[in-house]
C-alpha cells in the first residue's frame, strides 16, 4: 500500500524541526510524492522559506530531503514536484486555517480597556454560573444567557446571525444567505463550510436551521480573550478537505467562558480578514496585517499610534454595530454631532468632523473637497499594505485539472511578508494577487443595486455583482476608492443568470472533491428550487468593495496631483470639470494661437520697423 | 503749450504698477502651472501662490480704485476719438516711415488715446472679469450643492482661461510699444522716476510752479 507522507514544518534557524502528520491512504497512487512547503504557521516573522520534498518509499520507510531557500526567491521556484512541475503541490484545503487556529491576541483598545487597568465591573471568571465543567458551546452560551437575558434576543436579529439584510431603500433581500459573489461564489447550500464565521453553532443547511433557537449563538467566537477559541466547518466535506481539521486541540471551554471581554481586533479579524477564502482575499483591506499593525498599515490601528480595535469605530449598542457592507453612508454631514453625545456610527466624520483639516489656506480648500471627495480617498492611496497581498482576478474555468487523479495548489506568489499565496486551485481555480494597490474611484452615493441570483444580465459583461449608484449631478454622491475584484465565474447561460454551486460536501456533486461543474450546479439550483437551462458558461464580473481601513498617516496622504493632473488618478471620471485635469480645448487652442500671432505680430512689427530705418539712413 | 518735465506718476502709482506687474506675472506663472501647460512646481504650491497672489492684486486694487477715485486720476482713463486715429494710424504706417509720435502728453491726458483706451478695457473688463471669475473658482465650495457645482464650474473656468490668455497677448503689446518712439529706457524711466515730458498749458504750469514746484522739474 502506497504511504503518503505529510510534512508540516516550522522552522527555527532554518533548521528542519519536526515532520509532525503522516497519515496512510489506500488510494492507488504511484511513486506518491506528496510535498508540502509553506503554511501559515511558519508566519510573519519568517525570514526563511523552507520547501521540503519528503519520498515516499516502498514499505513505510521514506527519505526526508530538506530544502531551504531564501526569501529573495523569485515566486515559482521551489522545488520541482514529480520532476515536471516547478511549482510546489499540496492536496486539500486549508482555507481558513487561522479561524481554525490558535490566535495572537492583541492588547487593542477597547471601551473598557482604553487605560492598563480593567475597568470592567466584572470578572468572569468568578461567577459561579461559568465555573463550568462545559463540554459543548451551547453549553456555555445557555450560562451566559442566564446572566444576559437580553443578548440572545439582541443578536438572533443581527446580521452576523441571520446572514440576512433588507435594503429598505432598494427593496433588495441581500446577505450572505442569498447572494451570490465573485469569489467562492454562494454560501447558500454550502454552509457545511462557509458557516465557519457564522456566529452560531451547528449551521449546517439555513433552510431548516432554527434561527430562534437563542442558545445556538456563539457568543464566544466574537467575546473570547484567549485566542485559544476557534471554529471548524459545521461539515467535514469531502477528504480534500480533510486538512483543516487535523490535529485540533479539544476547546477549554470553561477557561474560554471565563475569559469572555469585549471583542478585540483578533475575534473580528479571525473572520472578516479572511474573507473570501484567505487572508486578505475579499475586502483587500481587512487582513491579517492588522492584528498587529504599524501605524503605517493603519494609522488607527497602529500599536504604535492609537492602536484601535474594530469595535471603537464599528460601535455597538444592543449588539448591532454601525457600518455596513451594504447600506454605507457615503455623505455624512452631521459630523460630530453635538458635544458630549456619541454617535452610532462608524464614518470619518463621526470622530473627525465634517470641516477636519485645519483653518489654513490649504485646510479651507481641503475642506472644500469634503462634500465631493470621501475621506478614504485622498487618506488611502494604496491597500493590500502590510505585506498581505489581495486577490485581484480569480479564473474558475481552470478549476478541475488533477494530478493523479486528485486536485492540487499551486504556490506562485510570494507576498511582501514572505508567505506565498495559492496561484491555483484545483477547486477553485486560478487566482492573480496584487499589493499595496491603488483603488479605482468612483461616484458613490451609498445605494448598492446587487446582482441576485434571480437577476438576468447581459453576458457580455463585465456583469457588475454590486452596481454603485451616484455621479457628479448628485449632491449625495462622492468620489471613493475601491478595490474592483474581476472574476471568470460560472453562470447559467440559458438563462442568463448567476448560479449557485454545491460546493461543499461528502457527496458525488460537490465541486470541492469531484470537480464537476455541471453536477455541482445543477444540484445547487435544484437545492433552492431555481430554474436552471441545464448549460453553463462562464462570465466575467466586477464587484467593488469600498476602501475604508488602512488609512495612511497624514503625512501619506495623496498629494493634489495625484488627482489634479492631466493623467491623475481621476482621469477615468467623467461628468464633471477638475482644475489641473480638465481643458476646454477650444479656449486652449485658441489662446494659445492668439498668443502666437501676438508673439509673430510685434516682431514682424518690429524687423519692418529696423529694416525700414535701415533703408531710410542709408539713403 | 510748452514741454515739461512733470511728475506724473506719482509713488502710490509706480508702486501700484510694479506691483501689480509682480504679481501678474506670478499669477500667469502659476495659473499656466495649475491649468497643466508646466509642471515647475506641484500642484499644491501652485494654488497656494496663486491664491495668494490674487488676494494680493485685490488688496491692491482695492487701493488704487480708491485712488483713482479720491485724486480724479480716473480721467486719464477716459476714452476720446481725438487723435485716436492718428496714433492708430502711426503705429500702421508712419512708425515705419520714421515719423515722430503725433501724441504729445498732456497734464489731464497721459496717455495716447490708444494707450488709454486699451488700458480702460483693462480695468474695466478685462481685471473684473479675471476676479470675478477666479473668486467664484476660489469659492467654489461654497455655491453649495446642486445644480451649480458640477457644470457650472467649467464655465467659470473657461471664461477664467480665456481671460487669463487675453491678459498675456496684452502684456506681450505692452512691452513691444515700450520699444516704439525714443527708446526703451526712455518709455520705461517715467514709471520708475515718475518724470516724464507733458504739454503744459499756462494756466498748469503756473498752478505747478505754484502750488506744486515740486511736481515741475523744469
Amino acid at each position: 500500500m502506497p504511504l503518503r507522507v505529510r510534512g508540516v514544518a516550522r522552522s527555527t534557524s532554518g533548521m528542519l524541526l519536526c515532520v509532525n502528520r503522516i497519515w496512510l491512504e489506500g488510494s492507488p497512487v504511484k511513486n506518491s510524492v506528496l510535498l508540502h512547503s509553506g503554511n501559515s504557521k511558519r508566519g510573519r516573522s519568517g525570514i526563511f522559506r523552507i520547501v521540503f520534498c519528503l519520498a515516499a518509499l516502498c514499505g513505510g520507510c521514506f527519505a526526508g530531503l530538506a530544502h531551504a531557500e531564501n526569501n529573495s526567491a523569485p515566486p515559482g521556484s521551489m522545488a520541482a514536484v514529480e520532476g515536471t512541475s516547478k511549482t510546489a503541490v499540496e492536496l486539500g484545503i486549508n482555507e481558513y486555517d487561522v479561524t481554525a487556529k490558535q490566535r495572537p491576541v492583541d492588547k487593542s483598545v477597547t471601551k473598557l480597556g482604553e487605560t492598563p487597568e480593567n475597568k470592567s465591573t466584572t470578572d468572569h471568571s468568578r461567577l459561579k454560573e461559568l465555573q463550568g465543567p462545559f463540554s459543548s458551546g451551547p453549553e456555555v452560551t445557555r450560562a451566559c444567557l442566564g446572566c444576559h437575558n437580553k443578548a440572545g434576543d439582541q443578536f438572533i436579529k443581527n446580521k452576523h446571525w441571520t446572514w440576512k439584510y433588507h435594503n429598505d431603500k432598494t427593496g433588495q433581500d441581500l446577505g450572505k444567505s442569498v447572494l451570490v459573489n465573485n469569489f467562492c461564489t454562494n454560501a447558500a447550500g454550502n454552509e457545511g463550510m462557509c458557516a465557519q464565521c457564522h456566529a452560531g453553532f451547528g449551521l449546517t443547511d439555513s433552510r431548516t436551521y432554527d434561527f430562534k433557537n437563542e442558545e445556538n449563538i456563539d457568543c464566544l467566537v466574537c467575546h473570547d480573550s484567549t485566542g485559544s477559541y476557534y471554529k471548524l466547518p459545521p461539515t467535514r466535506g469531502n477528504k480534500a478537505c480533510a486538512i483543516m481539521f487535523q490535529g485540533k486541540p479539544p476547546i477549554d471551554w470553561t477557561r474560554v467562558a471565563q475569559s469572555v471581554t469585549l471583542p478585540g481586533r483578533n475575534n473580528c479579524g479571525a473572520c472578516h480578514f479572511y474573507g473570501g477564502g484567505g487572508d486578505n482575499v475579499k475586502h483587500g483591506d481587512l487582513s491579517s496585517a492588522l492584528f498587529n499593525p504599524t501605524s503605517e498599515v493603519d494609522v488607527h490601528m497602529g500599536e504604535d499610534s492609537e492602536n484601535f480595535s474594530c469595535i471603537i469605530c464599528h460601535v455597538g449598542e444592543g449588539h448591532e454595530w454601525s457600518g455596513s457592507r451594504y447600506a454605507p453612508i457615503a455623505r455624512d454631514t452631521t459630523g460630530k454631532g453635538k458635544p458630549g453625545l456619541p454617535r452610532q456610527t462608524a464614518t470619518c466624520e463621526s470622530c473627525h468632523g465634517v470641516q477636519p483639516h485645519p483653518s489654513s489656506l490649504l485646510g479651507i480648500k481641503l475642506n472644500d473637497h469634503t462634500d465631493r471627495v470621501a475621506c478614504e480617498t485622498c487618506h488611502i492611496p494604496e491597500f493590500a499594505k502590510g505585506g498581505v497581498a489581495t486577490k485581484i482576478h480569480w479564473d474558475w474555468r481552470t478549476a478541475g485539472r488533477l494530478r493523479n487523479g486528485e486536485g492540487y495548489r499551486e504556490e506562485g506568489y510570494v507576498q511582501g511578508n514572505g508567505e506565498p499565496r495559492h496561484t491555483y486551485k484545483s477547486i477553485k481555480g486560478s487566482f492573480r494577487y496584487a499589493e499595496n494597490v491603488k483603488p479605482v474611484y468612483k461616484w458613490f452615493n451609498g445605494t448598492e443595486i446587487y446582482l441576485t441570483v434571480h437577476d438576468k444580465f447581459d453576458p457580455k459583461g463585465p456583469v457588475e455583482i454590486n452596481h454603485l449608484e451616484g455621479g457628479p449631478d448628485d449632491p449625495g454622491s462622492r468620489i471613493w476608492p475601491f478595490k474592483r475584484m474581476e472574476t471568470i465565474q460560472p453562470y447559467d447561460k440559458g438563462n442568463n443568470t448567476l448560479v449557485y454551486m454545491h460546493l461543499w460536501g461528502d457527496d458525488k456533486d460537490a465541486l470541492w472533491g469531484n470537480y464537476n461543474f455541471a453536477r455541482a450546479i445543477r444540484h445547487g439550483m435544484d437545492d433552492f428550487n431555481l430554474p436552471y437551462s441545464g448549460e453553463y458558461g462562464f462570465v466575467k464580473t466586477w464587484s467593488y468593495w469600498p476602501i475604508v481601513h488602512m488609512v495612511a498617516p497624514k503625512e501619506k496622504a495623496l498629494a493634489c496631483q495625484e488627482c489634479h493632473a492631466r493623467n491623475g488618478r481621476l482621469a477615468g471620471l467623467g461628468g464633471f470639470y477638475m482644475p489641473g485635469r480638465d481643458h476646454n480645448q477650444w479656449v486652449d487652442s485658441i489662446g494659445l494661437l492668439a498668443l502666437l500671432a501676438t508673439l509673430l505680430g510685434v516682431l514682424g512689427h518690429g524687423a519692418l520697423r529696423i529694416l525700414l530705418a535701415k533703408r531710410r539712413k542709408s539713403s | 503749450m510748452s514741454l515739461h518735465k512733470v511728475k506724473v506718476f506719482t509713488r502710490f502709482e509706480r508702486f501700484w504698477h510694479w506691483t501689480q506687474m509682480a504679481l501678474i506675472f506670478t499669477l500667469l506663472f502659476s495659473g499656466a502651472g495649475i491649468h497643466g501647460f508646466h509642471h515647475l512646481l506641484n500642484f499644491e504650491t501652485l494654488v497656494w501662490v496663486h491664491v495668494i497672489s490674487a488676494i494680493g492684486l485685490i488688496i491692491l486694487w482695492t487701493f488704487a480704485i480708491f485712488w483713482h477715485l479720491t485724486t480724479g486720476n480716473w480721467r486719464h482713463y477716459m476714452p476720446t476719438t481725438d487723435g485716436l486715429f492718428k496714433v492708430a494710424r502711426y503705429y500702421a504706417w508712419g512708425i515705419f516711415r520714421g515719423e515722430d509720435h503725433p501724441y504729445r502728453k498732456r497734464f489731464w491726458h497721459k496717455h495716447n488715446p490708444l494707450q488709454a483706451m486699451s488700458y480702460l478695457f483693462l480695468k474695466v473688463a478685462l481685471f473684473p472679469l479675471l476676479w470675478l471669475t477666479g473668486l467664484a473658482y476660489l469659492l467654489y465650495g461654497y455655491w453649495g450643492q446642486g445644480a451649480l457645482t458640477a457644470g457650472s464650474l467649467e464655465w467659470v473656468a473657461v471664461i477664467h482661461t480665456a481671460a487669463a490668455f487675453a491678459m498675456a497677448v496684452f502684456i506681450i503689446i505692452h512691452i513691444y510699444l515700450l520699444t516704439t518712439g525714443h527708446s526703451f529706457r526712455e518709455h520705461v524711466r517715467p514709471m520708475i522716476t515718475g518724470y516724464d515730458e507733458v504739454d503744459l498749458t499756462p494756466a498748469e504750469e503756473a498752478y505747478l510752479e505754484q502750488d506744486e514746484p515740486g511736481r515741475i522739474l523744469e
